[in-house]
């Protein structure tokens, strides 16, 4: 009793009774869902597509956790992937040799340091100008978009170079890079934040930003910092996303990216009020989304459709979260509990 | 909402005067209730003026009136924003709203139902859709960002479970609304902009006017002290959303009146646009400042860049998303700047 009340209490519980909720039906509808094989050395079979295809969002929805937790939200994440392609797409364009290694670490890294610029500015309007969060990073979304677009010159920019296709489609010990990649990026972030006490301070400037400031946590280096990474991690998953499509698309790249990362995160457990964050629940988060997704497509529902289902398990989520709905339902049990000792007595 | 200020006192003179002149001119500017808007209508003007000095085409008035020919169903839009950013709320669902609107009005203009069904159970529907997210936001207190981002997912699923491909409408009702064309003082209009235009005279009345407008600024100034007066916040907080729901859904029936079909993918990102238009037109983030008339100025600025950048032809479309990204950075820290005065 005490074990299952320990379990169904604790805040993971319920994101990962969804995920096998998802995973059961998966098998039910496709009895070889959990088959993995090996092919040329990389394995194959649709959970590995679950991660593979998920960690992108999985990796911003790391970054976005962070900037949660300190009572932020970052929009511009679809348009930083967007730029990190575009800028990686057109280096590489012009480069006289684009097959090579060189061009494409050029390439990777001159992409990065656009992100990191970026990241300082949506920080720097959060937490020097002190423009909410949601405007600051909607200034980015929107003017973000067009300097994917001019930088690709409106073009959709085709990639050839082999060395950059390795980001997308390259293996690691027969797994995908990207799916490297995104471990990698929970083990950064975990490492960064929890086993110092840098957690702890983006935490305490979620709950109480002037309080930290007093206890002497300084906030505005901190927030800029969580920017920072966010953009990081976005623009790590843009590159992922354009060499998986060989092509940067200024448009589509990433669109929509910022919802499910957010999702994510909002599945997970972490309040959108700022706070307490849990990666381990973005992780689930992110993985329950990938997984509706290839639910959808495995029970054969038009896969189009699946942003109702997204639409259904936001509403849950948040509802459930609610700390209101807990108390409407506490009423109601205390007048039903009264009800049937009146018609005992 | 009146701050009143100590004048300084009876220095004798010319210069006292002239200071005093200053500090009038700088307090119509710092003003939260005016400033931005009067800081757009001159960047409004401005544009006008650089572009009839650039291009012959840009002195005829017909231009302006092209401009809410072309943006009627975004003045719309930012009327139902203005409302709920009134509030200090958020509405992202607006773009997908109103593709869902298209899209319902096409199937349904398909199956061959007429125009006077289809439209009432168009905006009704809507409604409701705007209705059960102020009750998610009031009730449930569910932050507004995310509830009307579930109403966003729900709206584009829904476009879809109708229909992926476009559907184009060839009702009678649609067609003669899309080509007809008035002659007001000489200038052609389309029904769309008459539409549009009343919109925005209900929606001044009602803010202006009403005890439903005081309270919906009275929330955006204060939430809490808006209860304790015992104003019907509740009920104020819920229509809001509906409004905005009931907006999203006529400017999905005007845009079909401008694009005579329907499809899942239209309007995305229109959001943004409203969003930008009403934060340029003046009306504060934070709730409690702005009117609606700020908003169709936004509008207006939103769609009088387009047409520049049209005109100019070196300059490309994409330029747009540029301009409207830092018009909105500097609008916004021109808000803050604003606030932090009164603050």
């Amino acid at each position: 009793m005490t074990l299952l009340k320990r379990i169904t209490s604790s805040k993971l519980f319920w994101p990962i009774a969804m995920l096998l909720a998802l995973l059961v039906i998966d098998v039910i509808a496709f009895p070889g869902f959990f088959t993995i094989q090996i092919r040329e050395g990389a394995l194959y079979g649709s959970v590995i597509d679950i991660l593979r295809n998920g960690s992108p969002t999985l990796m911003i929805a790391i970054g976005m956790t962070l900037v949660i937790a300190t009572q932020g939200i970052d929009l511009s994440v679809g348009s930083v992937c967007a730029i990190a392609g575009a800028v990686a797409a057109a280096i590489i364009l012009g480069s006289p040799n684009p097959d090579s290694v060189g061009t494409t670490i050029v390439a990777i890294g001159t992409a990065i340091a656009v992100s990191l610029v970026l990241g300082i500015w949506n920080g720097a309007l959060v937490a020097v100008i002190g423009i909410q969060p949601i405007v600051a990073t909607l200034i980015l979304m929107t003017a973000g978009r067009g300097i994917a677009m001019l930088i690709t010159k409106g073009q959709i920019i085709t990639v050839s170079s082999d060395a950059f296709r390795y980001l997308g489609s390259g293996v690691i010990f027969g797994v995908p890079f990207a799916v490297v990649a995104a471990a990698v990026t929970v083990a950064f972030a975990g490492l960064l934040t929890r086993r110092t006490a840098l957690g702890l301070f983006i935490e305490s400037t979620g709950i109480n930003a002037r309080a930290s400031r007093m206890a002497g946590i300084r906030a505005r280096g901190l927030l800029i910092l969580v920017y920072v990474f966010c953009a990081l991690c976005s623009a790590v998953a843009g590159l992922i996303l354009t060499s998986s499509q060989t092509a940067a698309d200024a448009n589509n790249t990433g669109l929509f990216i910022e919802l499910d990362a957010i999702l994510a995160v909002v599945i997970g457990g972490t309040s959108l009020m700022g706070g307490r964050y849990s990666l381990w629940g973005t992780v689930v988060g992110a993985l329950v989304i990938q997984t509706l997704v290839t639910t959808v497509y495995t029970v054969g529902i038009p896969p189009i459709v699946t942003m109702v289902f997204k639409a259904a398990v936001v509403a849950a989520v948040c509802l459930l979260q609610s700390p209101k709905t807990a108390e409407y339902l506490n009423a109601w049990r205390r007048r039903r509990v009264l009800r049937t000792e009146v018609a005992a007595s | 909402m009146t701050l009143t200020r100590t004048q300084p006192e009876s220095t004798p003179g010319t210069i006292a005067r002239s200071a005093r002149g200053l500090h009038s001119i700088r307090d119509v500017f710092t003003n939260p209730k005016y400033g931005p808007v009067i800081v757009t209508g001159l960047l409004l003007v401005g544009m006008f003026i650089y572009g009839m000095s650039q291009y012959r085409g840009f002195t005829n008035p017909q231009i302006v009136v092209n401009l809410l020919i072309d943006n009627a169903h975004l003045v719309v839009l930012a009327v139902g924003m203005t409302f709920v950013i009134l509030t200090a709320g958020i509405d992202l669902s607006v773009g997908a709203v109103l593709a869902l609107a298209t899209m319902m009005t096409a199937s349904m203009a398909q199956s061959g139902l007429p125009a006077g069904v289809i439209i009432p159970l168009i905006l009704v529907s809507t409604t409701v859709l705007g209705l059960l997210v102020g009750v998610m936001v009031h009730y449930f207190d569910i932050q507004p960002f995310i509830a009307t981002l579930a109403a966003m997912f729900l709206a584009r699923g829904l476009c879809y479970v109708i229909s992926a491909k476009s559907i184009s409408i060839e009702a009678p009702f649609f067609t003669m609304m899309g080509q007809t064309r008035l002659r007001v003082f000489g200038l052609s209009i389309t029904p769309s902009v008459i539409v549009a235009v009343l919109v925005v005279i209900i929606a001044v009345i009602l803010l202006r006017y009403t005890r439903f407008g005081r309270t919906v600024y009275a929330i955006g100034g204060s939430e809490a002290s808006s209860t304790l007066m015992g104003l019907p916040v509740a009920r104020t907080k819920v229509l809001v959303y509906a409004i905005s729901g009931f907006c999203s859904g006529l400017a999905g029936v005007l845009y079909t009146f401008y694009t005579l079909s329907g499809y899942a993918l239209t309007a995305v990102g229109t959001e943004l646009d409203a969003i930008a238009a009403v934060v340029i037109g003046g009306t504060l983030l934070t709730g409690g400042y702005g009117s609606v008339l700020g908003s169709v100025l936004g509008v207006l600025v939103l769609g009088t860049i387009q047409t520049l950048i049209t005109f100019d032809g070196t300059l490309t479309s994409w330029w747009t998303k540029i301009f409207i990204g830092a018009l909105l950075l500097i609008f916004i820290v021109l808000q803050k700047v604003l606030t932090l005065r009164r603050g």
